[in-house]
């Protein structure tokens, strides 16, 4: 089922990373009464994407240094479709999508989502067998052995087909980009937290975990 | 030098300009000079390992902020796009039938030319490579505010032309002071000037690296001044920065 690479080799993204905001119903509905307010004045209507650049790759085997003065980031379990060759999802893989926690979504993320080795790679990703079995995962995040969290794709407000059919109508995804589905809250609304020394393991059935380590920069674990 | 990477005799290849012609560098070709009119023009940026990272500013000429009633940021207001979403000079772009409002951005763009981290700004003009011209095509009408500008409105397949010429720093002795101008359909709509930045290229550079790192060959389109007006399919819009080039593209009605 996994795709085989070179075992020295870790996994990385060959195109451009993508990420989805509010696509869990749980953050939709905590949100929604206010989404009319200043200064969004309505609720979004096509998905809201963002990107994660390059510089925010980082392969299996290494940690999250927090650098900056940043001490606590948020974890972002999510899954990510991998485009094949021929457009379609050929690879699914197991990511952290960390950022720094940001309460307003009006302005784009960059300085929030954007930092070098902001988002956390498998060693490998698996192959797309049949990808609406996808929407039915569940992802367990635990932090320092601990279940913090379970994200269940089933509560996505679009599910995977929806989202990839939303998003081809004004940007193809190419081959080699990946497109995450989302990241979940927590019942009051913000995400799990990780400071320097903890360690998540994000995983699901059928995916190769993800483990990292967060460490402040110049500073003990 | 202005620097150029064109298709042309079955192949990709990297040219210079050189009397109103391309002389290819490199190849099979290499000496060889070809007529503007003889190539396909490609984005003109040599490939790179991993995406391109490509930052866009928005509201970064205090006369455009005004014109989009916003006041001036005090950080730089930034998003970011894909690569695929770039195409070369003389492309087409889909304007999509059913919209009111598109519109292009006339902006110069600063193509990383080292590792730059933490830099300060009165280094930061040793991190570039050159400069070359963008349009950054918007429809407002897709407009939301949710992480505004959204990518719906501004990563658009076909919508990020960008060239014709990669323009070395070096030959640019003060990118700070470079007269823009749109002409749609010959008919100048807006025209600037680089000066009037509210965060100029030394600041941007210092601003991002300060919590990423750029690589050789990522780009950071500057943003635009006043003077965005409606284009309609059919329009021949011409993108242009005084010593940097004019990049000519047509919109197209979406099939």
């Amino acid at each position: 089922m996994q795709i085989n690479r070179t075992p020295q080799m870790p996994w990385q993204p060959e195109g451009t990373v993508y990420g989805t905001l509010l696509n869990f119903r749980r953050e939709w509905d905590i949100r929604a009464p206010r989404m009319t307010e200043d200064p969004h004045k309505a609720a979004p209507m096509a998905p809201v994407l963002y990107v994660k650049s390059a510089n925010t790759f980082n392969p299996a085997g290494h940690d999250l240094l927090l650098e900056d003065g940043i001490r606590e980031v948020d974890v972002g379990g999510t899954l990510g479709l991998v485009i094949g060759d021929d457009g379609e999802v050929a690879e699914g893989a197991l990511l952290c999508d960390w950022s720094v926690p940001h309460m307003s979504y009006y302005r784009p993320p960059i300085k929030f989502r954007c930092r070098d080795g902001y988002l956390a790679l498998p060693l490998q990703t698996t192959a797309c067998q049949n990808m609406s079995d996808w929407n039915s995962l569940e992802i367990e995040v635990r932090l320092n052995d601990a279940v913090v969290q379970r994200v269940r794709l089933s509560s996505m407000v679009r599910d995977l087909q929806t989202l990839l059919t939303d998003v081809s109508e004004f940007m193809s995804l190419q081959p080699g980009d990946v497109l995450m589905v989302g990241t979940d809250c927590l019942p009051d609304g913000s995400r799990p937290k990780a400071r320097s020394g903890d360690r998540i393991m994000i995983s699901a059935p059928g995916f190769v975990s993800l483990q990292q380590t967060v460490r402040l920069q110049g500073g003990a674990a | 030098m202005k620097h150029a990477r064109v298709a042309w005799s079955g192949g990709i290849h990297k040219a210079i300009e050189s009397d109103g012609q391309l002389w290819l560098t490199h190849g099979p070709h290499a000496g060889r000079r070809v007529g503007f009119d003889e190539v396909v023009w490609l984005p003109p940026l040599a490939p790179v390992a991993q995406a391109r990272t490509v930052i866009a500013l928005g509201l970064n000429y205090a006369d455009h902020a005004k014109e989009l009633a916003f006041k001036a940021p005090e950080e730089p207001l930034a998003f970011m796009k894909g690569e695929a979403s770039l195409i070369g000079h003389k492309a087409m772009t889909y304007r999509p039938t059913d919209v009111q409002y598109m519109h292009y951005e006339c902006e110069l763009a600063v193509v990383i030319g080292r590792t730059a981290r933490h830099v300060k700004k009165g280094d930061a003009y040793d991190f570039v490579a050159g400069y070359t011209v963008a349009n950054d095509y918007a429809i407002r009408d897709y407009l939301e505010n949710w992480y505004r500008p959204n990518l719906r409105v501004k990563n658009r397949d076909t919508c990020t032309p960008i060239g014709p010429w990669l323009v070395d720093a070096a030959d640019i002795a003060n990118p700070m002071a470079l007269a823009l101008q749109t002409t749609v359909n010959g008919q100048v709509t807006q025209s600037g000037n680089t000066r009037d930045m509210i965060f100029d290229v030394p600041t941007l550079i210092e601003y991002f690296s300060s919590f990423m790192t750029l690589k050789p060959g990522d780009l950071i389109l500057t943003g635009t001044p006043d003077g965005v007006v409606s284009c309609q399919a059919g329009d021949v819009i011409v993108t242009e920065i005084e010593d940097i080039g004019a990049l000519t593209n047509t919109l197209v009605a979406t099939p």
